[in-house]
């Protein structure tokens, strides 16, 4: 292996691997090629490794270290470094952080108290089977909701994050010129475009696309049709780097939910879905507060969507079980946030009565629900289609509503999008601002809900492949400046932000794909 | 409300021209309808409207679908198309407003007496009005039996409907029709050629056919069937059954002649064998509305648009509880009756929508299959009447197929309608809808814009010209490898109408003017 991984990286790699599943099954298939007649005694380990590699087994090892490769980061910091610098590094970005938290738990805590319902309670044994009963159509005969109202929005975040200030960092007075145009007023290191037009590169306009050269005007034998027999190939050789790699040119419709388990290291087995057997089956026996908010969220969001109301049962379906999934809480080691915690009845802050909730540690927001909806297009199994939104979920969705300095991070998004948009449209910029409308405040809820419901689902989807292929989520800042300079010119006329909003109000009609080459290459 | 004067005898000298003889005047149409076509044409330029008896100008037509109460929050939202063409033709919704013309009284009563009136001198057609005042007409089908009879059509006039329209509509007609070009086919090609055919359930009509549907039903007890009275839409008077009793029962109340004075036959119903095993998405069931133009019968020339809709209904599908209505019948009809109905929510799909989903669940093979097998239907269905339907050069006429996917992705041919709801139940909807009218009229192609070579034309694709269009390969250099086999059907395929029309515009126009040169 090349030495820029740190032993103690490669330490931890080989750890998490003897302790994974793959090891036992590794060994049991090296036994398995030892007691063939054709090893020899004089090449054993030579037979062994061949005959490994000829039975899938190295092709399913790589794919395992590949997955890890992916999810975590190189880090720099020496062994010894604590915990909480790992989650975040700056002390001014991890207080923010916790005070977020503590307000959202608040409110949590005090709509419990104003409608006198329990965070947690035991569903009664009737009530237990009447849920299991209906389990394939939860959204007929859901909870009271009209109590219930989302702890925050997209909205309530962006205030927080346009009154954070690094200590370190004097602009002097507001009018200053140090100061910012926009709203987010961090230091904090962005790429530029150059060195986004070369790690999007693929994306280029002289490169033929999965999402333009497959319109319906354009004769498949043209483009279509070789890519679409590409990737039954790149499916065949089930290699998660390769359909990583395929996908940066967009993934055929019909091939898309197989390329994103290969992507994101997705293989079901019985263990899988008894696990998700047992997520259910904690649904069913207890009753939790935020199932009422995903409730009043689909609500809110998927039902009243034309393009995802028939999936309602199925949202229910995957929502649900995730607040119970406790496998949730790894991926707070590099997540800014820490999963919110809550007492039992009379133990108020004595640590040891103390509880993780949500059983995943997420506070679910308005439009949490739309993370999932999208993926209802691609997978009818509901197991699958749990294992492939977690998998999602925690190594990209949950950046966009934590504070942090990371380069992914919500924060460093927002103010990619707006040192792009000043850059690139400076006029309309100016112009918007001039307005009493600064543009973050309307392209905040499409960043943090990554686009979903904004856009039509097929290109939802089509930006998505990106997010995967490229392993990062600056593709959304890049494509909300596009959509901004796309309408430029209708913007330059409006004279207050509820004239802006409406001109962006309805993205529908949008091609992504065209959108982002013509915001990533075309100055 | 004065009639707009023409130069007396402008007909006569341009009579003979070949392509009508609408010269560079405006084109004047009447409209029975009060909501998205007139809006449609209302919104064309160069149109003018023709008030007179039993148009949208002066009279809200009773039998009309959907009738007012839909059809004004869809102009309500679209009212800059609604404002053309000034005061003169204000459109009054009200019944009680209106005040009908002299020639008119008593006739604005319901459709019915227009149907009883039949065969009859009627007093509505005046030769004034028959005369050619129109160049276009968009007729309720009511009108069109009155009056087609006695009238004589210009060259260049066009109207909605074909003269025995309800030889497809009707599902009792429709059926038999389909069955005995099924028997023609397995006569002269063969069984497997007659397969093609298998597309609708097994049907009977009654009473004429009870018997044999008796004998039918015993062979297969348990299994549900389902009774639609065979001249009826939008869901009325539709129910499932699974035991004999229940029909008997109802047979008793509806044969009754005490339930309807003026009924002296039984009305005639078709009892169907029920698709137990609809394919579901989200635990729904679901039809699609597919609108299909036929310009002629003889030959035969459809036109099929990309967009439609998937209905879907209100609640979960499940085989338990047969009486509930909204879970069995997807109508937009019914489920507005519906307690939960929400109709912001619009309960629809796009064509689009669902083909992509198809798409992305099964495979891109099976999506087209299933959309390969809904051209089968259309052409079907319509060569089944090919020889029936009273061809006219004047008519022309737009249907809305239901087609119904069962879990094997096999489409099922549920109804065809000659009057699809043209009431839009919401603003996406509005703009399907205004788009496939509009397009209709770009067909037709009035104003002679076209070379009438078109194989598309906004988001209609010709596939039937007297046998089956295939589609273009694209680049000039494809076509050398040989002509490509795919039809030229794009049901669900994405459409840009507007983009296209403008594209075939402009080549029209390039192609005229060098002919002229």
């Amino acid at each position: 292996m090349d030495s820029h991984f740190s032993p103690a990286y490669l330490q931890n790699l080989l750890q998490t691997l003897k302790s994974s599943k793959i090891y036992t099954d590794l060994h049991n298939a090296a036994q398995s090629e030892i007691a063939k007649t054709n090893v020899r005694v004089s090449e054993l380990k030579k037979g062994v490794q061949s005959g490994l590699a000829a039975s899938g087994w190295e092709r399913k090892l790589r794919n395992t270290i590949y997955q890890y490769l992916q999810t975590h980061a190189l880090s720099s910091h020496p062994l010894s470094t604590p915990a909480e610098h790992i989650k975040e590094p700056f002390v001014y970005l991890r207080k923010a952080q916790q005070a977020w938290e503590k307000r959202i738990l608040k409110s949590l805590n005090s709509m419990c108290t104003e409608l006198n319902i329990p965070l947690a309670r035991k569903r009664p044994d009737k009530e237990q089977k009447d849920l299991l009963s209906r389990w394939t159509e939860l959204g007929t005969d859901g909870p009271d909701l009209s109590q219930i109202r989302p702890v925050y929005a997209p909205k309530d975040f962006l205030e927080v994050i346009m009154c954070l200030q690094n200590p370190n960092y004097n602009a002097g007075d507001s009018s200053g010129t140090y100061t910012l145009w926009g709203l987010v007023q961090l230091p904090l290191k962005l790429n530029d475009i150059n060195r986004l037009r070369i790690l999007y590169s693929d994306m280029a306009i002289n490169q033929c696309q999965t999402g333009v050269d497959d319109s319906g005007d354009i004769p498949p034998e043209m483009f279509d049709s070789d890519r679409v027999k590409l990737g039954k190939k790149v499916i065949a050789g089930d290699h998660g780097p390769l359909a990583q790699e395929y996908a940066k040119k967009g993934c055929p419709v019909s091939l898309r939910a197989e390329l994103w388990c290969q992507i994101l290291g997705i293989e079901l087995d019985e263990f899988d879905t008894l696990y998700y057997e047992q997520l259910k089956a904690n649904v069913i026996a207890h009753d939790l507060l935020v199932d009422s908010l995903l409730y009043k969220d689909v609500k809110l969001t998927a039902t009243n969507d034309d393009q995802y109301f028939v999936f309602e049962d199925y949202l229910y379906q995957i929502l649900l079980p995730f607040t119970r999934d406790t496998e949730m809480l790894k991926h707070f080691s590099r997540n800014s946030a820490s999963p919110p915690k809550s007492y039992i009845r009379g133990k108020l802050g004595v640590e040891e009565f103390a509880v993780i909730y949500p059983p995943n540690g997420v506070i679910p927001f308005h439009g949490f629900a739309m993370y999932v909806a999208p993926l209802c297009y691609l997978y009818k199994e509901p197991v699958k289609l749990y294992y492939v939104f977690r998998e999602i979920y925690t190594r990209y969705f949950f950046r966009l509503h934590s504070i942090s300095s990371h380069p992914q991070g919500i924060l460093c998004l927002s103010l990619l999008f707006e040192t792009l948009l000043q850059t690139h449209e400076p006029e309309l910029f100016f112009h918007l601002k001039s307005v009493g409308c600064q543009p973050l405040k309307i392209a905040f809820k499409w960043l943090v809900r990554a686009f979903s419901g904004y856009l039509s689902s097929d290109q939802v989807l089509l930006l998505w492949d990106r997010v995967l292929s490229y392993n990062s989520l600056e593709i959304l800042p890049i494509l909300a400046v596009a959509i901004f300079s796309f309408r430029k010119t209708n913007l330059l006329k409006v004279q207050s932000y509820n004239a802006a909003e409406a001109v962006l109000a309805d993205l529908t009609t949008l091609q992504v794909i065209p959108l982002i080459q013509l915001g990533l290459f075309s100055k | 409300m004065s009639k707009i004067t023409r130069v007396p005898g402008y007909m006569q000298s341009k009579g003979n021209r070949n392509r009508g003889p609408i010269g560079d005047r405006e084109i004047r149409y009447k409209c029975s309808m009060q909501n998205t076509i007139l809006d449609v044409l209302r919104a064309r330029p160069g149109w003018q409207e023709v008030s007179g008896p039993n148009t949208a100008a002066n009279q809200q037509q009773p039998g009309q679908k959907g009738s007012a109460t839909g059809s004004q929050p869809a102009k309500d939202k679209n009212g800059p198309a609604t404002s053309s063409t000034g005061g003169t033709t204000t459109t009054k919704t009200s019944n009680q407003t209106t005040t009908p013309s002299n020639q008119m009284t008593g006739t604005t009563t319901t459709t019915k007496s227009s149907i009883v009136n039949r065969g009859f001198p009627t007093p509505q057609p005046t030769p004034r009005i028959v005369d050619g005042d129109w160049d276009f007409y968009w007729c309720d089908r009511e009108w069109l039996h009155a009056n087609y009879d006695t009238m004589f059509l210009q060259e260049h006039q066009k109207i909605l409907h074909f003269r025995n329209h309800y030889e497809l509509t009707r599902k009792n007609l429709m059926v038999k029709n389909l069955k005995r070009l099924r028997k023609q086919t397995e006569r002269e090609m063969g069984k497997k050629e007659a397969e093609s055919f298998d597309f609708f359930p097994t049907t009977y009509e009654l009473p004429s056919e009870y018997h044999i549907f008796v004998e039918e039903f015993k062979k297969n007890p348990g299994i549900i069937w389902i009774m639609k009275p065979a001249a009826k839409s939008q869901g009325r008077g539709i129910f499932l059954f699974r035991k004999l009793k229940d029909i008997t029962d109802w047979k008793k109340g509806e044969y009754q002649p005490l339930t309807d004075p003026n009924r002296e036959v039984p009305e005639t119903y078709v009892v169907q064998r029920y698709i137990e095993n609809p394919y579901l998405i989200g635990g729904r069931k679901f039809d699609i509305r597919v609108y299909v133009l036929v310009v002629s019968y003889n030959p035969l020339k459809v036109w099929l648009y990309r967009s439609g809709f998937a209905r879907f209904s209100n609640s979960r599908f499940s085989l338990d509880s047969i009486e509930d209505a909204y879970v069995h019948l997807t109508n937009v009809a019914v489920q507005k009756t519906a307690p939960d109905y929400d109709p912001d929510k619009g309960c629809k799909w796009a064509t689009q929508q669902l083909r992509q989903y198809l798409t992305a669940k099964h495979s891109a093979d099976a999506a087209r299959k299933v959309f390969q097998g809904i051209d089968n239907i259309i052409i079907k269905s319509l060569q089944s009447v090919q020889k029936i339907i009273i061809n006219d050069k004047h008519c022309f006429e737009m249907y809305g197929y239901d087609v119904l996917l069962d879990s094997k992705l096999k489409p099922w041919l549920i109804e065809i309608n000659a009057s699809p709801s043209l009431t839009a139940s919401g603003k996406d909807d509005y703009d399907l809808k205004y788009g496939v009218l509009n397009d209709v009229l770009n067909v037709l192609d009035l104003e002679n814009r076209l070379t009438g070579k078109e194989k598309r034309v906004g988001g209609f694709d010709l596939i039937w010209d007297d046998g089956p269009v295939l589609a273009d390969d694209g680049s000039m250099e494809c076509s050398v490898n040989g002509s490509s086999t795919t039809a030229n059907s794009f049901l669900g395929c994405h459409s840009e109408r507007k983009k296209q029309l403008r594209e075939i515009y402009t080549a029209a126009q390039a192609l005229k003017k060098s002919v002229a040169s």
